[in-house]
């Protein structure tokens, strides 16, 4: 069947910001998607309120819409789109559910939408786990015992049945939100409790515990023909209990025999059938019983999931974009297979290597979290690596993860097998290092078996990897045939030269001289059954290589690898941009990332992919590899974020041309030392400081500068170990908690500046002009990581004269350290002063943001600076404006607000406070003419049901915010909220007229009334206010701000934070809030730089 | 640790290995699988007969050898190369590895050779003979033997691998239909799933006399699999043909297929390298339905796609065909009761996307039955 051609425009629905469970891996389906319709002469809509994603690029939809992603402000955008059609199956479960409301709401069918991909009853029939059930019933297959539970009673007569420990699985919900495994009646009561609170239809599923089971999952296809297609199978090597996406796991499956896999296959088509996926991809997942094989299923996602993302990078077949196309009515056998481009889509790809994929963890930020992996993901990211067998994508995987922790090692001490059998026995992020370890003090692989259920074949395999290591070690020297075996066995030079006693580059160079490199396979779909014509390659120490020689000067650019909190898909947008431009401007662009979920890694972003570890020895052997192929024109290393920055040095001393920023310009912005003299030269002020080397330099430096100080470990990332200290005591804690402190490792003390305006700035600079690209007002004050803090552009209370300070201090920096590309500068505005806080001479995570809003595509810009434009020829060009810069905008310029969104909704008791350490997944983005309106829309995009505009609000402040605390609450109340407070809040508003009802903290002694926690358990408050002070804080107000994060209460925990509310909460109730597109905001932009 | 092997093709280009499974020296025709699971349904294929497989699959014998899925008595392939071979299975229905079967069948194998690259070369330069040796590991002196060894086109297999005696399959459940069954290398699998249909399979050698296939009074006759070079099966073809003349309904499989092209007067050829794998797409010309078939062909039937063209038993299309290249995957007579697929609806390895095609010649007795 050929493409309709009743379809004429397709609204499509994006996934929102990165949470945990739903990643970039729905940038690289939606943007697949948009790209495929718009191919096919489709009018394309979209909605997405992540502005970090490239689907959000003007350019990649006809009308782009960054705006909450509601059923009430979709319904906005259709009224004034028409679309023919809604595509809701590739935006992960947040489009679905959209999808779902709008149908609920009447609102396709008042305006005619046909829900294209899968039906409403296909939907319901696929994510409503007990008519699930009925359905895999009702084709002879098998689900596990269970009972659908609408209230905790039922919960609690259920168990009675079923008999701990049983898993709780809520309907409708992604990454396990809500799920868990309850041992006993109390954690029966948290986890359902949780549970029925997240399910959107109150709805969850009680189970018979399998735990333990080998867990697989099948990625499917399917046209409007019924033609069915498998497109990947994917073993999790933690068998059943942890969550797919916490689980290392495999691609293909390993360890079943064809009739177990055919038996697999054939209840996967016979349920995607049943269910009614009428065309597009889709994900089942399976257990098998190690015993006897027998198979029970799981459950299926009538959509594109994050394992189609990794199927699709793990076997080279484009899942989304085959699901975009097969949407608008294309059959399988109709579609090209890219990849070879003679053969059909309607086929089942053949792998000749190995796929790992391992999980990111950030555990280190949220200490008060349950590190334990069960049925709720908690990763933040994921890495995947390829090999030609098991042990070396296993080892490939575990070094692109970029932990220490995380990799194979073999000390020489004697180890504890028991203990590290016991320990393996839990499971929690780094158990497979743990299972190796026992492995290696001697534990057998039955013991191991038994204890963690993994299977003995991947266990065989991980003693196989200790067998290498002990050969590598023994002998006098090194024999080659050693070396060589090591390294087919995904050893890094680093593990050698460990295991050796010696350096990485030593070994490096040994293996060089004997002439030991890997060659570089293809993925192809078809284990060579056909030629590719795709390049997209992977390492292995194998015979053939396949790279082909080319006469283009090549570039190239190394992406951020796993997604962790404080470096996401803000650096994958950049690199994405980078490769888009170079391409265009002539250059054979080359991908270096390791990252399955991104849109760097799609094939076709580049000209050509290599998935690999972003580690020194893996890129020098892709630079090797390419410059035997054409000329390397160099390597651009400031779009990824700290990751390649941080390769830049070694890379130069290694021979490699690094294009933009030098790694000397690099070092003078990180090195605190040097870039003092920066500073200091341009005479820009910075935060007093001082480099403690011990507790009583630490102390002297706090008394000379004064609290409270900011201290933190020196280079950290994201805001690692970083803490305010208020006093002395303080002081001393953290240097005993946080800090191994010595000469090697000094603690850096700074001056905390106290209510300080923060400004971040993105800046690019040719070495002659700078381009001021976006000034940023942060509306928390600085102390709040500038990752984690909303911010708006244009700044809501700067005038002219702070913006051109702003500008001449950034070209002062950009001069002073010798920036050829992008600049970040964070600024504290306090008093008059306005200090820097600190300059990142790379893309920033602000960069997609700030190109949104004010319509210049600024990795654009920076990639070709980087390779020798001007910044005037660029202007010219066309690239950036032509006259003016992001500092300049129209007094009329739309506000747009960025809101980080963050994860604490799945770490139960995780404080919410923000601090200087970064917390935050993800980002929103709110635009709209006046900044509370603006800031309204980021709310309701970044928190279920946004700002409140009526109610009861309970405030709770610090001292010393009561002051600034009255005229905003005073406003709410003026607005008719009911307001709630602690004494001695509700002092301080009585006195300035706001009458507020007292509640009692929840240590107060019990008079029988609801304390704050427990009306806000209960339901009754509709925003809580809750700042926390110094010292005392974190534990005072701690239970206050959990309860809402548990309720998803709004709970705003900055007087500033809370003035912006009330600015929004005003524009919600001033009426009506309108949406808008991108292309209209950049088109009146441009109309008016043309006239100034 | 077993100890160096090597792998020469008749062009020359060697691989160096380890030795796998029983020491000793092997020929035979170099071909690939693509087959990610299944390997040990592969090794007792009998239309492997006299090849040397090469699995593009790294990690072969993860879960082990078991007692119920060999298709046959024994391992066929006559060489086997991979590149990790397991060390340790891993299966609830294991009972040894694949290693020991390997040996205790006399198979030659080698292991941790770049499959990939040797598959891209036979890709290339098309299914070609090849040695592996673990005894003798001088290239030079290995390829001269590679060169004296027989080539796979004009090789006449079938009688090496047809049972020597009929046997019966009793059918499962009521008794429908009785078939005859040509072997000319047929897997286990294809009377199992005929017998679950209700029929009573009778197994004859390929060597049967017409008379003899007629004196099992069946209500279709069925041609399986098998290894060759199907332009040396003459007398398969008359078998055919006696069917064909009778209106006895026909159904063919693989080679089947080939006999049933040639007894029509089509040509067969053999392709550069063959269909070897369990994902090949297959368009049902009649429904526009698209099967992942699995396959196991180095010849093909040489018959015009989309016309209906005129043989001695009347009017034939070509009713499948491969997506990937085209080829022809299946004929149906117009005017007798009889049609044959080139891939494996039996399916052990690979999808059951093509089991229906049993029930077509259920439907195929059926309808000549009430009609007769
Ligand atoms: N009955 C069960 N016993 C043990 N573990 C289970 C059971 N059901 C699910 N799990 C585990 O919980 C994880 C999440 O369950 P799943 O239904 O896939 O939720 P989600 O929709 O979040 O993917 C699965 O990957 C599996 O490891
Ligand atoms: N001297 C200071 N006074 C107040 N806040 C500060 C100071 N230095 C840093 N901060 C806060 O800490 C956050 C993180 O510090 P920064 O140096 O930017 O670390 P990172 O490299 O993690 O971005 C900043 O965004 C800012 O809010
Ligand atoms: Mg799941
Ligand atoms: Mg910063």
């Amino acid at each position: 069947m050929p493409r309709r051609t009743d379809l004429n425009s397709v609204l499509v629905i994006g996934s929102g910001p990165i949470v945990i469970g739903q990643a970039c891996e729905f940038d690289y389906s939606g943007t697949q998607a948009c790209r495929v319709l718009r191919e096919e002469g489709i009018r394309v809509i979209l909605v997405n309120s992540n502005p970090a994603t490239i689907m959000t690029d003007p350019e990649v939809a006809d009308a782009t819409y960054v705006e909450p992603i509601t059923a009430e402000v979709v319904e906005k955008i259709i009224e004034r789109e028409r679309p023919d059609a809604l595509l809701a199956t590739l935006g992960g479960q947040t489009a679905l559910n959209t999808a779902v409301a709008l149908h609920e709401r009447g609102v396709l069918e008042k305006y005619g939408v046909e829900l294209i991909g899968a039906s409403i009853e296909a939907i319901a029939r696929g994510e409503d786990r007990e008519r699930f059930k009925e359905i895999v019933a009702s084709i002879g297959a098998e689900s596990a015992r269970s009972v659908i539970c609408h209230t905790m009673d039922d919960c609690l007569s259920a168990v009675v049945e079923l008999s701990y420990p049983v898993v709780i699985r809520p309907s409708y919900t992604m990454g396990g939100a809500g799920s868990g495994i309850a041992y006993d009646e109390a954690d029966l009561h948290q986890i359902a409790g949780a549970g029925l609170q997240a399910s959107p239809t109150t709805e969850v599923l009680l189970e018979e515990s399998i735990i333990g089971w080998k867990e697989y999952e099948l990625e499917l296809m399917r046209d409007r023909n019924d033609n069915v297609v498998i497109i990947c199978s994917i073993e999790n090597i933690d068998p059943m209990g942890v969550h797919t996406g916490d689980s290392i796991t495999v691609a293909p499956a390993l360890t079943l025999t064809d009739r177990e896999y055919q038996h697999m296959r054939d209840v996967s088509i016979a349920v995607i059938r049943a269910v009614g996926v009428d065309t597009g991809g889709c994900n089942i997942q399976f257990a098998v019983d190690p015993a006897t094989g027998r198979l029970i299923v799981i459950e299926m996602n009538p959509r594109v999931s994050r394992s189609s993302a990794l199927a699709s990078k793990a076997t080279g077949f484009p899942i989304a974009k085959i699901a975009a196309k097969l949407a608008v009515g294309y059959s399988l056998d109709e579609i090209p297979n890219d990849i070879t481009g003679v053969t059909p889509a309607s086929f089942e790809p053949a792998l000749d290597y190995v796929v790992v994929k391992a999980p990111r963890f950030a555990f280190e930020k949220f200490p008060q979290a349950d590190p334990t992996l069960t049925t709720t993901m908690k990763s933040v990211g994921e890495a995947m690596a390829i090999g030609r067998n098991f042990t070396e994508a296993l080892q490939k995987a575990l070094r692109s993860l970029e932990r220490a922790e995380a990799v194979f090692g073999w000390g020489k001490q004697p180890l504890d097998k028991d203990a590290l059998v016991a320990q393996a026995a839990l499971p929690r992020d780094g158990r497979l290092r743990v299972v190796q370890q026992a492995l290696f003090a001697g534990a057998t692989v039955e013991e191991v078996n038994v204890a963690t259920g993994i299977d003995p074949w991947f266990l065989d395999q991980i003693e196989l990897i200790n067998e290498v290591a002990a050969e590598v070690r023994a002998g006098a020297d090194l024999a080659p045939h050693v070396l060589r075996r090591a390294k087919q066995h995904g050893f890094s030079d680093r593990q050698i030269g460990a295991l050796r006693g010696t350096t990485e580059s030593v070994i490096r160079g040994v293996r060089h001289a004997l002439g030991i490199r890997p060659v570089y396979k293809t993925v192809d779909t078809c284990a060579a059954e056909f030629a590719a014509s795709t390049p997209y390659h992977y390492s292995s120490y194998d015979e053939e290589s396949e790279v082909a020689p080319r006469a283009k000067p090549a570039v190239l650019i190394l992406g951020s690898g796993p997604n962790r909190i404080g470096q996401g898909i803000e650096f994958d947008y950049s690199c994405v941009h980078a490769a888009m431009t170079l391409r265009e401007s002539g250059y054979e662009t080359v991908m270096v990332n390791c990252n399955p979920e991104t849109v760097s890694t799609d094939y076709d972003t580049s000209d050509r992919l290599y998935f690999e570890p972003l580690t020194l020895e893996d890129v020098l052997e892709v630079y090797h590899a390419e410059l035997a192929a054409g000329p390397v024109v160099g390597v651009i290393v400031q779009l990824g974020g700290q990751t390649p920055l941080g390769l830049a040095q070694s890379l130069k001393d290694a021979g490699v041309t690094i294009v933009g920023t030098t790694p000397e310009a690099i070092h003078l912005a990180e090195e605190r030392g040097a870039f003092g003299r920066v500073l200091a030269d341009a005479g820009l002020p910075a935060p007093k400081h001082g480099t403690a080397m011990s507790f009583p330099e630490a102390k002297a430096i706090a008394d000379s500068i004064g609290y409270p100080v900011l201290v933190r470990p020196s280079y950290v990332l994201g805001g690692r170990g970083m803490e305010i200290v208020y006093d002395e005591p303080m002081l001393s804690d953290y240097i005993e908690r946080a800090t191994q402190i010595s000469p090697e490792h000094p603690v850096l003390v700074d001056r905390f500046l106290d209510d300080a305006v923060e400004i971040d700035v993105d800046a690019l600079f040719d070495g002659t002009e700078l381009y001021l690209a976006g000034v940023m007002e942060h509306i928390e004050e600085a102390g709040i990581h500038s990752g984690d803090s909303a911010c708006a552009l244009p700044p809501i209370t700067l005038g002219h004269a702070e913006i051109d300070r702003i500008r001449r201090s950034t070209e002062a920096i950009a001069r002073g350290v010798g920036v050829r590309g992008l600049l970040n500068v964070q600024y504290a505005l306090a008093g008059d002063v306005l200090y820097v806080l600190e300059a990142n001479p790379r893309a920033s995570r602000t960069v997609p943001f700030v190109s949104k809003a004010t319509s210049v595509q600024l990795a654009k810009a920076a990639a070709r600076v980087m390779l020798g434009s001007t910044i005037a020829e660029l202007r010219v060009e066309g690239l950036l404006p032509r006259t003016l810069d992001g500092g300049s905008l129209p007094a009329d310029v739309a506000t747009a607000v960025k809101e980080a969104v963050l994860p604490f909704g799945r770490f139960h008791g995780v404080d919410t406070v923000l601090g200087p350490e970064m917390k935050s997944t993800g980002e929103v983005m709110g635009i709209d003419a006046l900044f509370g309106t603006a800031f309204a829309k980021s709310q309701l995009a970044a928190y279920s049901g946004g700002l409140p505009t009526g109610g009861r609000a309970f405030v709770s402040v610090a001292n010393r915010d009561k002051r600034s605390m009255v005229f905003p609450v005073k406003r709410l109340a003026d607005l008719g909220f009911e307001i709630l407070a602690t004494q001695g809040t509700a002092d301080v508003l009585r006195r300035s007229g706001v009458i507020a009802t007292v509640v009692r903290k929840h240590f107060e002694g019990d008079d029988g009334t609801l304390d704050a926690v427990q009306q806000i358990l209960a339901g009754d408050i509709d925003i809580v206010v809750n700042t926390p002070y110094g010292v005392g804080a974190r534990v005072d107000g701690y239970e206050i701000r959990t309860a809402s994060v548990r309720k998803g209460v709004p709970c705003i925990t900055t007087v500033q934070g809370l003035a912006a509310a009330v600015q929004g909460i005003e524009a919600l109730l001033a009426g009506e809030v309108g949406v808008r597109s991108l292309q209209e905001y950049g088109r009146d932009l441009r109309a008016w730089r043309e006239e100034s | 640790m077993s100890g160096p092997a090597i792998l020469v093709l008749e062009d020359g280009r060697t691989f160096t290995g380890t030795s796998y499974g029983a020491e000793g020296e092997t020929f035979g025709e170099a071909v690939f699988c693509t087959a990610m699971t299944g390997y040990q349904e592969t090794l007792t294929d009998p239309s492997y007969h006299r090849q040397v497989v090469v699995m593009t699959a790294p990690h072969i014998g993860n879960t082990g050898v078991n007692d119920e899925d060999p298709e046959s008595g024994r391992i066929w392939v006559s060489g086997y190369v991979v590149r990790d071979p397991a060390r340790r299975p891993s299966n609830w229905r294991a009972t040894r590895t694949l290693d020991e079967e390997l040996s205790a069948q006399g198979v030659v194998g080698i292991s941790g050779v770049d499959t990939r690259a040797l598959t891209r070369h036979l890709r290339d330069r098309g299914a070609m003979r090849v040695g592996v040796s673990s005894i003798d590991t001088d290239p030079q002196s290995l390829l001269t033997r590679v060169l004296a060894s027989p080539t796979m086109a004009g090789a006449d297999l079938v009688s090496e691998v047809t049972t020597t005696q009929p046997y019966v399959v009793p059918a499962i459940g009521e008794h429908l239909f009785t078939v005859a069954a040509v072997d000319l290398g047929i897997k286990a699998m294809t009377p199992h799933r005929m017998a679950e249909r209700g029929i009573e399979v009778h197994v004859l050698p390929a060597t049967s006399s017409v008379d003899e296939l007629l004196a099992v009074g069946a209500d279709g006759v069925f041609f399986s699999n098998g290894p060759g070079d199907p332009a040396t099966a003459d007398h398969a073809v008359q078998l055919m043909r006696a069917a064909l003349d009778r209106q006895i309904p026909v159904f063919g499989i693989c080679f089947g297929n080939q006999v049933l092209g040639r007894a029509l007067g089509f040509g067969t050829y053999k392709l550069i390298f063959g269909h070897r794998g369990v994902n090949q797409p297959v368009l049902d010309r009649a429904t526009g339905r698209v099967e992942i078939t699995a396959q196991n062909h180095g010849f093909a039937v040489d018959a015009p796609v989309g016309v209906v063209t005129d043989t001695p038993y009347g009017r034939v299309e070509v009713s499948h065909v491969g997506l990937n290249d085209g080829v022809v995957e299946g004929l149906r007579c117009l005017d007798v009761p009889a049609f044959s697929v080139q891939y494996h609806p039996e399916a052990a390895a690979g999808p059951h996307d093509s089991a229906y095609l049993f029930d077509r010649f259920v439907d195929l007795m059926r309808a000549t039955r009430v009609s007769a």
